[in-house]
């Protein structure tokens, strides 16, 4: 097994007396979709913004590529290959669904530094930025502004964004959450497909999408990795049921 | 009413440059200088409306930069018209009446003192923001009073006007062209700058910080760049008031300037190219038509300022055009 893309050592999290990430080690490997599973308040965000960078651990390292970043800010670890979607949509309200794509473009180009030619006339970032946006599906909304998209399309263009910048890791926080059984249904169908491109670290309520999906599946209860294995052994654990999926499997 | 904005745009520059035209036919130099003196602040206001208007930093202290590139011109034009020697340490020189060279000295000077302000500030957000460049603003203001060598309260009077080469600054119309050209250029260079990788960012960094890091490109480093470029910008239109003037003084710096700018951006709608334009022509009409009645003429200007506030975000530009779109 070759090393892996992304992968965490010990990380600890408290707010105060709450530990919200305990000791939690997980690894993400090449061409796999790795789910991360938890009911409410178990950590899951928490230990993504910790591998995002937003958030600093109280101890643990983070490795991406087999480089150590924990000592790296966001747009660092974003420009080492860390491509992050949000559990509540981070994006430009105000600007087109084209610009969105269009930052994106310019933060993988690392073209935030030029002045005098618009972006919207440089070849290279727009193709960039509608290939991306062809792909999730909102080729045809390029000229809307984001804050009139639908809930569901602007978790498309989350996605959306994360493409352009062709990271080495996607790490999604919920990508489905709110999308609508269609919606889900064709997210999984590209997410499915994405994996070949780069691995996914996935966090996700959706249990269709996620045994559909994941590789692998670790599960986080108050902040503990409790267990980690593939989808029929995380089926099969007895712990998993009772502590989280009992009424769900 | 719904007017395309480039029109709008057009015809304020067109009247920018017909009135004082207009004013030389009819031999009134008076007019000329007004015009100067709108066209002047305006320069001011697009400097800030860099950080304002794309960025959504509302710095009220700007003043610090616009009294910088006031006394950057006082105190070269100073010395060459007094023969005395300008010592800096490393290198002493009698001053420059080359308005150039002091353009060339006011933006610099303004630019590092943005560097040092915006890397202080920049870190706070908001209120905080509002009141730390505020602060600085002061600190400028009761620095240049403290300043005895260059006339402290009093400022430093000028006795003619600097050269430009080529031309005849003493006459209004040549001196007015400066500036209009100046203030075309920079808000060409807005323009530009506001549809770059550059301006697309920093106004992605105002929507969504988070949203900018996790494409890999840091918030902090895009404001400050912003801050600096539109102090220098501040700055040069500070060392074109005080040649309009021939005098420069304390009040360069006064926190009223700051807050007059930002008032002036608002009314003419913020994040738009000829808000700060149109907004500094209403504001110098006011202070000439109504100022001559009443020394509570800025009361008018509240209640216009006011109007705006109420009745749609997006300044005069936004009603003309019927798109508000504005944000603070
Ligand atoms: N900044 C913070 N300060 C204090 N407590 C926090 C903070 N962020 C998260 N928490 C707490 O940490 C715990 C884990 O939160 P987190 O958002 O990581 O959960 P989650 O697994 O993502 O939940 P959800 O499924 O609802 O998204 C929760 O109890 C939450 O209240
Ligand atoms: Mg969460």
């Amino acid at each position: 097994m070759s090393e892996p893309v992304l992968a965490t050592q010990n990380l600890v999290k408290s707010f105060g007396a709450l530990k919200a990430t305990d000791d939690v080690s997980i690894d993400l490997r090449l061409g796999e979709i790795h789910a991360v599973i938890g009911p409410n308040g178990a950590g899951k965000s928490t230990l993504i913004s910790q591998i995002s960078g937003g958030l600093r651990p109280d101890a643990g390292r983070v490795f991406l590529d087999g480089r150590d970043v924990s000592h790296l800010g966001t747009e660092a670890r974003a420009r080492a290959g860390l491509g992050r979607t949000f559990q509540i949509s981070a994006l430009c309200m105000e600007d087109s669904v084209l610009e969105n794509a269009v930052l994106g473009a310019m933060g993988a180009e690392g073209a935030a530094w030029r002045f005098w030619r618009a972006a919207l006339k440089t070849g290279a970032l727009v193709e960039r930025a509608e290939e991306a946006l062809e792909r999730v599906g909102l080729a045809d909304e390029r000229e809307t502004r984001c804050a009139n998209l639908s809930h569901g399309q602007r978790r498309q263009l989350e996605v959306a964004v994360a493409l352009t910048l062709a990271p080495k890791a996607f790490v999604m926080d919920e990508p489905m959450a709110g999308l609508g059984a269609g919606g889900s249904k064709r997210l999984t169908g590209f997410l499915d497909g994405l994996r070949e491109q780069a691995p996914i670290l996935l966090v996700e309520h959706d249990m269709d999408a996620v045994f559909a999906l994941a590789d692998r599946i670790s599960v986080l209860v108050y902040g503990k990795v409790i267990a980690t294995g593939t989808t029929d052994e995380i089926r099969a654990s007895r712990e998993v049921r009772e502590a989280y999926l009992g009424e769900d499997a | 009413m719904r007017l395309d904005e480039r029109y709008i745009n057009a015809v304020m520059i067109a009247g920018l440059l017909a009135l004082p035209l207009y004013a030389l036919a009819v031999d009134e130099p008076f007019t000329i200088t007004l015009v100067t003196r709108a066209v002047i602040l305006a320069l001011a206001a697009v400097g800030l409306n860099i950080i304002l208007g794309i960025g959504g930093m509302v710095s009220f202290g700007h003043a610090a930069f616009f009294g910088l590139g006031g006394y950057a011109m006082g105190i070269l034009a100073y010395h060459a018209q007094t023969y005395t020697a300008l010592d800096l340490g490393f290198i002493s020189f009698e001053g420059t009446k080359s308005m150039p060279l002091i353009w060339l000295v006011a933006m610099v000077v303004s630019a590092i003192a943005a560097l040092f302000i915006g890397v202080l500030s920049l870190r706070t957000s908001g209120v905080y923001f509002i009141m730390i460049t505020l602060a600085f603003g002061q600190m400028f203001y009761y620095f240049a009073i403290s300043w005895a060598q260059y006339g402290g309260e009093d400022g430093l009077s000028i006795y003619i006007r600097n050269d430009f080469p080529g031309l005849n600054t003493l006459e209004p119309i040549q001196f007015f062209g400066i500036c209009f050209v100046i203030l075309c250029a920079v808000l060409l260079l807005k323009a530009r700058l506001q549809a770059s990788p550059f301006g697309l960012a920093l106004n992605a960094a105002r929507q969504s910080a988070a949203r900018v890091q996790t494409v890999g490109m840091s918030p902090m480093r895009l404001r400050l760049l912003a801050f600096v470029l539109s102090g220098a910008i501040t700055g040069l239109a500070g060392a074109l008031y005080a040649d309009l003037n021939r005098f420069v003084s304390p009040a360069m710096f006064s926190w009223q300037l700051s807050g007059e700018l930002i008032v002036l951006i608002i009314i003419g709608g913020v994040g738009r190219l000829m808000g700060p334009v149109i907004g500094a022509c209403i504001f110098v009409a006011l202070e000439h038509f109504l100022g001559g009645l009443t020394e509570f003429w800025h009361i008018y200007l509240g209640l216009i300022l006011l109007g705006i506030v109420l009745f749609g975000r997006g300044g005069l530009l936004g009603y003309l055009t019927g798109k508000e779109g504005a944000h603070v």
